[in-house]
């Protein structure tokens, strides 16, 4: 699904005069460029900061800051475990470390199939049914490891 | 016959879109055509879904709710629960903030107006500024966001502002671990933070809006910017505010995952399109905010709460409440309780009332062991404190805070020292990185919390001096206040802290 640099300029350009006129226009540009590609494909950076007149370093900057924005496309799918202080007392950190074991990777990582990638996670606004995660986009509430699993044997 | 299955994401993370597929399906076999009201959550989390079938008598409740047992919705069975609003949690309640939150049609402004919605600000139109912030001063209306500030008063600072633009920003990053009273008001009753808006626009002279929405709650941006569109077709937002002379606009902006962008400065870099790094104070948001111009930045209850305000005036509302602490406020319960969600009342009920009775104690059936209040930055209360009186001076006065109104419930399983180190891992992690003591503070906290652990008793008071340096020395809260869990557990849960305590005082 990787699409070629002459295609990512193209929809970056359509991207930028989207956002044309707009207060403090570069989050939802990232956002956007984001929901296109699964990423932020390097080669956007000059097109965007010569767009907002803007320095390189300013945008990567930017982008850099939030944890949201990636540098490389994800696995896959993506499941994100909630750990924050609501999930812990309801046992999330045992959830994760589950989910750690059973993928066999860290934070951050993606299986070496590609197949799935593990972030964590800072309240999902689901505290009163901890614990909490999210597979691509789609809450889960009052996870455990059974669950986990089932959801687990859906993605890979 | 009319179903009402809650939208709402807490519902749907426990299967209420399942649910809503298995009710149409049996309905259909049925030969019955219900009609389907995809509402907002009345706030019972632990009885989620929880399905409303409209009755002659009112509404009947079913919960929690299984695709297996829809059948009962038709027939009767265990899982109803009589009507919803003489169950004990609701009856108890004091909703006026979250009146029509899972009672109403959240995208229906024939629903909104039917229970109340724009009259406060069909009122509102009729006065001058002055007067609406005079309104909103004596219904005594303090920030809900944490710090507790008088909106009246910071709406009086914008409004007597010159400047050719003026903005209203409301803070809808709702990061702190056990609040979600933020996303039920926005997926739940839209209209009514649309309506607080306007009104703060109307009081200060500001005519452009933004909500900025952390990006960790797709549904409450999905509802919320159906809502504004909704509303601009209707002409309660745009060039002339329900016909009038007035204009006021609002668009939603998008987080992107960073806690500190709920401090209200560093959002405002985030929503001009930079780094979320807070700013030095003074200049005041409301003198130089976004973009330099004098802005309102208000978190989502604060601005839900003007529109009850001005339908049934600042009197009525500051009846409610305890000391300075005046109005409602919505309690959200959560962690390991047995009914945890949200219960909007009065201030003034103990942490003992509103754990053991409204909570019902822990999911786990074992005892509690502490209470976190105010989130991630909020102390770590013990069952000694829980005669503390909910109100912002009283927590204050026990080395604690209210922050968002969250309470996040531990049984006696929790290891106090791991959350005091999570505390600092936590502000390692989202430190704006502006400031030296909580930038690398947080990150020594961890390591000093690490050599506690391994028995060091000479890191204890590293730990507590640190954390004096973090609270004097850090620009804002989340350096500032790290040290509330991480010396409320060290306080109050001392064996957890053990060998090393021991060693100490050997
Ligand atoms: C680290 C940090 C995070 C914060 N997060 C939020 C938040 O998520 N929502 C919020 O309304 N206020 C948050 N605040 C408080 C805001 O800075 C500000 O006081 C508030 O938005 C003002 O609105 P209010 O007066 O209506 O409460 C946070 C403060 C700090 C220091
Ligand atoms: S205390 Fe931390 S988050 Fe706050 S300004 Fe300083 S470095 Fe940034
Ligand atoms: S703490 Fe995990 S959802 Fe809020």
């Amino acid at each position: 699904m990787t699409a070629s640099t002459a295609e990512i300029l193209s929809r970056t350009g359509d991207i930028l005069t989207a956002h044309d006129g707009m207060e403090g226009p570069l989050l939802p540009i990232l956002h956007a460029i984001q929901a296109q590609f699964g990423y932020i494909p390097r080669d956007t950076l000059p097109v965007i900061a010569k767009h907002l007149n803007l320095s390189k370093a300013e945008v990567h900057g930017v982008m850099s800051f939030y944890h949201d924005f990636r540098e490389d496309p994800a696995g896959r799918h993506v499941l994100k475990i909630c750990r924050a202080e609501a999930c812990q007392s309801m046992g999330a950190d045992r959830v994760a470390a589950h989910a750690q074991k059973q993928l066999g990777i860290e934070w951050h990582e993606t299986t070496r199939d590609g197949q799935v990638t593990l972030e964590p996670i800072f309240c999902l606004g689901l505290c009163a049914c901890a614990p909490a995660a999210m597979i691509d986009g789609k809450l889960v509430g009052r996870i455990d490891e059974a669950r986990l699993d089932t959801i687990l044997a859906g993605v890979r | 016959m009319k179903i009402y299955i809650p939208r709402d994401a807490a519902a749907r993370a426990l299967g209420s879109d399942d649910v809503a597929n298995a009710i149409r399906a049996e309905a259909q076999k049925r030969g019955i055509k219900p009609q389907i009201v995809r509402n907002g959550s009345r706030g019972m989390v632990w009885l989620e879904p929880l399905v409303e079938v409209e009755t002659e008598t009112g509404r009947i409740a079913f919960g929690p709710m299984t695709p297996a047992e829809v059948a009962q919705i038709f027939d009767g069975g265990p899982l109803s629960l009589g009507p919803t609003d003489q169950l004990p949690w609701m009856a108890k309640q004091t909703r006026l903030t979250f009146a029509r939150v899972g009672v109403i049609d959240p995208l229906s402004l024939a629903d909104y107006e039917a229970h109340g919605g724009l009259a406060g600000l069909r009122r509102a139109l009729y006065m001058d500024r002055p007067t609406i912030v005079a309104e909103v001063t004596n219904s005594g209306l303090r920030g809900r966001g944490g710090a507790g500030f008088p909106t009246g008063i910071k709406w009086k600072t914008v409004s007597e502002a010159k400047a050719d633009q003026k903005y209203i920003v409301c803070n809808a990053d709702e990061g702190d671990s056990g609040t979600f009273a933020d996303r039920m008001l926005m997926e739940g009753d839209p209209f009514t933070l649309i309506e607080g808006m306007v009104i703060a626009g109307l009081a200060t002279g500001a005519t452009k809006g933004y909500a900025y929405i952390r990006s960790e709650y797709p549904d409450a941006v999905e509802v919320m910017s159906q809502a504004v569109e909704i509303a601009r077709k209707a002409g309660i937002l745009g060039p002339s505010v329900l016909g009038s002379v007035y204009a006021f606009d609002m668009e939603i902006r998008v987080g992107a995952g960073a806690y500190v962008c709920g401090e209200e400065t560093s959002l405002l870099n985030s929503l001009e399109g930079k780094r979320g790094v807070v700013r030095a104070k003074p200049p005041l948001p409301a003198l130089q905010g976004f973009l330099g111009r004098p802005t309102v930045v208000n978190n989502v209850i604060s601005l839900a709460t003007v529109p009850v305000i001005f339908e049934r005036g600042a009197a009525y509302y500051k009846d409610f409440g305890l000391g300075r602490s005046r109005g409602t406020i919505p309690l959200q319960i959560a962690g390991n309780v047995k009914q945890g969600g949200l219960f909007e009342t009065a201030f003034g009920l103990t942490l003992g009332q509103i754990v053991d009775d409204i909570g019902g104690g822990t999911a786990t059936g074992r005892p509690v062991k502490a209470v976190q209040v105010g989130g991630p930055l909020g102390a770590y209360f013990p069952r000694a404190l829980f005669d503390t009186p909910f109100g912002y001076e009283e927590f204050g006065a026990k080395e604690g805070l209210i922050g968002h109104a969250g309470l996040v419930i531990f049984d006696d399983s929790a290891d106090m020292l791991k959350q005091a180190r999570f505390a600092m891992e936590f502000c390692a992690i989202e430190s704006c990185g502006k400031c030296t003591p909580c930038r690398i503070g947080a990150v020594r906290g961890t390591e000093t919390i690490d050599r506690i652990a391994k028995g060091d008793a000479a890191a204890i008071p590293l730990l507590t001096d640190l954390c004096t340096t973090m609270k004097s020395g850090s620009l804002c809260a989340l350096g500032g206040f790290t040290p509330y869990p991480v010396m409320s557990a060290l306080t109050h849960f001392p064996d957890d802290f053990a060998p090393a305590m021991k060693e100490a005082a050997e």
